[in-house]
């Protein structure tokens, strides 16, 4: 979709939430409060380890900052695609064949939920804070793996959504278990994955890319070593992952509407 | 005239649409049951023809527009809308029609008329000063003046139905798709939409196919009525055709001077007596009107009389009885 068709709509969404504007904002305070209470979580571990497998408090602080930006940017952005479940339930869907736009752009738009907004804000001042404090040698490199981190962990996410998403045309109640993957991930992408058993670890690994959100790029940064049997280049392999993830989304997603497509609903 | 305008704005061939239904099969067990919703449908339309696509409840009815609006593609047979293959050229066919659906809203329900429209021309990309041409035109046509700024929630279903027909039509669509329009409206909402449908049909010729309940909407608007039930086309021409084929029986309805007994005339049959009135029911097909008064006449004093038509209503229910 054209970036001008996308913001006139996420404009006049943005509107229209706006004439409820204490629930907009109640929202909102909500959303930042949920994001704090996350970090909160970490601080209270803190006070009774020093360490989290073998990760600093300022250094898992850093991974809940590019976790939680990542996650935010999808929230914002993706995690709309979840209410294909509800449309395809209430008939709605339809109206996105609609009309001469892809269906995925046009959930992001109209459910565009400004909102959610309050779930990156706090990550974004956590990393500035946190960034400073950490003791790191920083190089080109290392400077450069940050903002990237970010996005790719964002198009991870989001890919994820899209993927758990595509179900809705299969199933009807999907969106639960969608959420699972995707709230439940972000939760754990806060954490080294050290602190997972090793069928865990492989399974966020290589079936759901979560390491890749930022725990792999993450751990470079402040040099931490990687587990035992992971290549050292997975730091640097998040943009490849991201790819890969869009790739799958997009074709699930793809086969998704043609399944609904032949069935009806 | 060229090729392009004498290609009909809307074929099928051969179209079928099965869907497979879950069904419980014991208690947990489930199986799936083919159900045929549109079984070998063949029709084309003509470019700038208002039709009436009409049928029971679950004839196939929606099934069939959500297969020309590329919202579902066939399980077998060819679509064709402008040319176009709906389930393969979707993007594409979705700039060429407009579609209402009378029980759903494609408006944005806490913005004002005029946002949504507005927010249309984006997405159909309309030129500025031709979405403007347009908007003038539809609020004039539709009476929206008065309400255009406010928001959708707050318009009555009337209004909102006005509405919708123009955002459906925003970005000069050459064919139109109605899914019941005139439902839940009053007969004055009712009259605007059906104005509006002919003045549009007949200033841009846009086609319409129409479906409906309301058989006043195709006696208004339709020269041509498509019935169908099963998924398949049980009847098809034009409104007068159906009445003529299927309107075999006239009553003759007759006010006499004072109460009588039952008239007795050559080929009809009283069918009903209340006071002086008396209804007298004719086959076409052995007498004429003209005839029945003539022979009334003769035996009682007639002070008025009028000859009752068939009604579209009756007539396509006797249709849908039929089928069954």
């Amino acid at each position: 979709m054209p970036l001008r068709i996308y913001g006139h709509l996420v404009a006049a969404k943005t509107r229209a939430d706006f004439q409820y504007r204490t629930s907009f904002f109640l929202y909102l305070a909500s959303q930042t409060l949920i994001s704090f209470a996350d970090m909160v979580v970490v601080l209270i571990l803190f006070t009774q380890v020093s360490s989290i497998a073998s990760w600093s408090r300022s250094q898992v602080l850093f991974l809940y900052a590019l976790s939680g930006i990542g996650f935010g940017l999808a929230d914002l952005f993706i995690s709309q695609v979840g209410l294909v479940s509800r449309h395809i339930k209430a008939g709605t869907f339809d109206q996105f064949l609609l009309r001469p736009l892809g269906a995925l752009w046009q959930l992001s738009a109209l459910e565009f939920a400004p909102r959610r907004a309050g779930r990156a804000v706090q990550p974004v001042i956590v990393l500035a804070v946190i960034l400073p404090a950490l003791d790191v040698q920083w190089t080109p490199v290392k400077v450069a793996l940050v903002p990237i981190t970010v996005v790719c962990g964002a198009v991870i996410f989001g890919a994820v959504w899209v993927t758990a998403s595509s179900l809705a045309f299969y199933l009807v109640n999907s969106q639960e278990l969608a959420n699972s993957f995707t709230y439940g991930g972000s939760f754990l992408t806060q954490y080294p994955i050290d602190i997972l058993g090793p069928w865990l670890r492989r399974f966020f690994t290589f079936a759901v890319p979560l390491a890749f959100v930022c725990y792999f790029p993450a751990a470079y940064i402040v040099d931490q070593p990687l587990p035992e049997s992971i290549p050292s280049w997975f730091s640097f392999a998040a943009p490849v992952i991201a790819l890969a993830s869009v790739v799958v989304a997009r074709a699930l997603w793809r086969l998704g509407i043609r399944h609904y497509r032949s069935t009806g609903s | 005239m060229t090729a392009n305008d004498r290609d009909p704005a809307i074929e099928l061939r051969d179209v079928s649409k099965t869907f497979r239904v879950a069904h419980k099969k014991g208690r947990v067990r489930r199986g799936l049951r083919e159900v045929v919703a549109v079984d070998d449908i063949s029709l084309a339309i003509e470019r700038g023809s208002i039709v009436g696509y009409i049928g029971p409840n679950g004839a196939g009815k929606s099934t069939t527009i959500k297969m020309l609006t590329g919202i579902l593609v066939p399980s077998s047979g060819q679509v064709r809308v402008d040319r176009l293959d709906p389930s393969r050229a979707r993007l594409e066919v979705t700039r060429r029609i407009g579609v209402v659906f009378g029980q759903r809203s494609q408006l944005w329900w806490d913005l004002p008329l005029r946002d949504s429209f507005s927010l249309l021309r984006h997405v159909y990309r309309v030129p500025g000063p031709r979405h403007q041409e347009n908007l003038d035109r539809f609020v004039e046509l539709l009476d929206m003046a008065e309400f255009v700024d406010v928001p959708v929630r707050q318009l009555s279903l009337g209004q909102r139905m006005r509405g919708e027909l123009a955002a459906a039509i925003l970005h000069d669509p050459t064919i139109l798709f109605l899914d019941e329009p005139t439902i839940g409206l009053d007969v004055v909402s009712k009259e605007a939409v059906r104005r509006f449908l002919i003045e549009l049909n007949r200033e841009r010729h846009t086609t319409v196919l129409l479906t409906t309940h309301d058989l006043a909407d195709v006696e208004r608007l339709c020269e041509r009525l498509i019935i169908i039930d099963h998924g398949t086309v049980i009847e098809d021409g034009t409104v007068a055709d159906i009445k003529e084929r299927y309107g075999t029986e006239r009553t003759v309805v007759i006010d006499l001077d004072q109460p009588s007994v039952p008239l007795t005339v050559a080929g009809t049959e009283v069918v009903r007596i209340d006071g002086p009135r008396q209804w007298l029911r004719f086959r076409r097909a052995d007498t004429t009107a003209a005839a029945v008064v003539a022979a009334v006449a003769e035996q009682a004093d007639v002070r008025d009389l009028t000859v009752d038509e068939p009604e579209i209503d009756d007539i396509v229910r006797h249709i849908y009885q039929a089928s069954r």
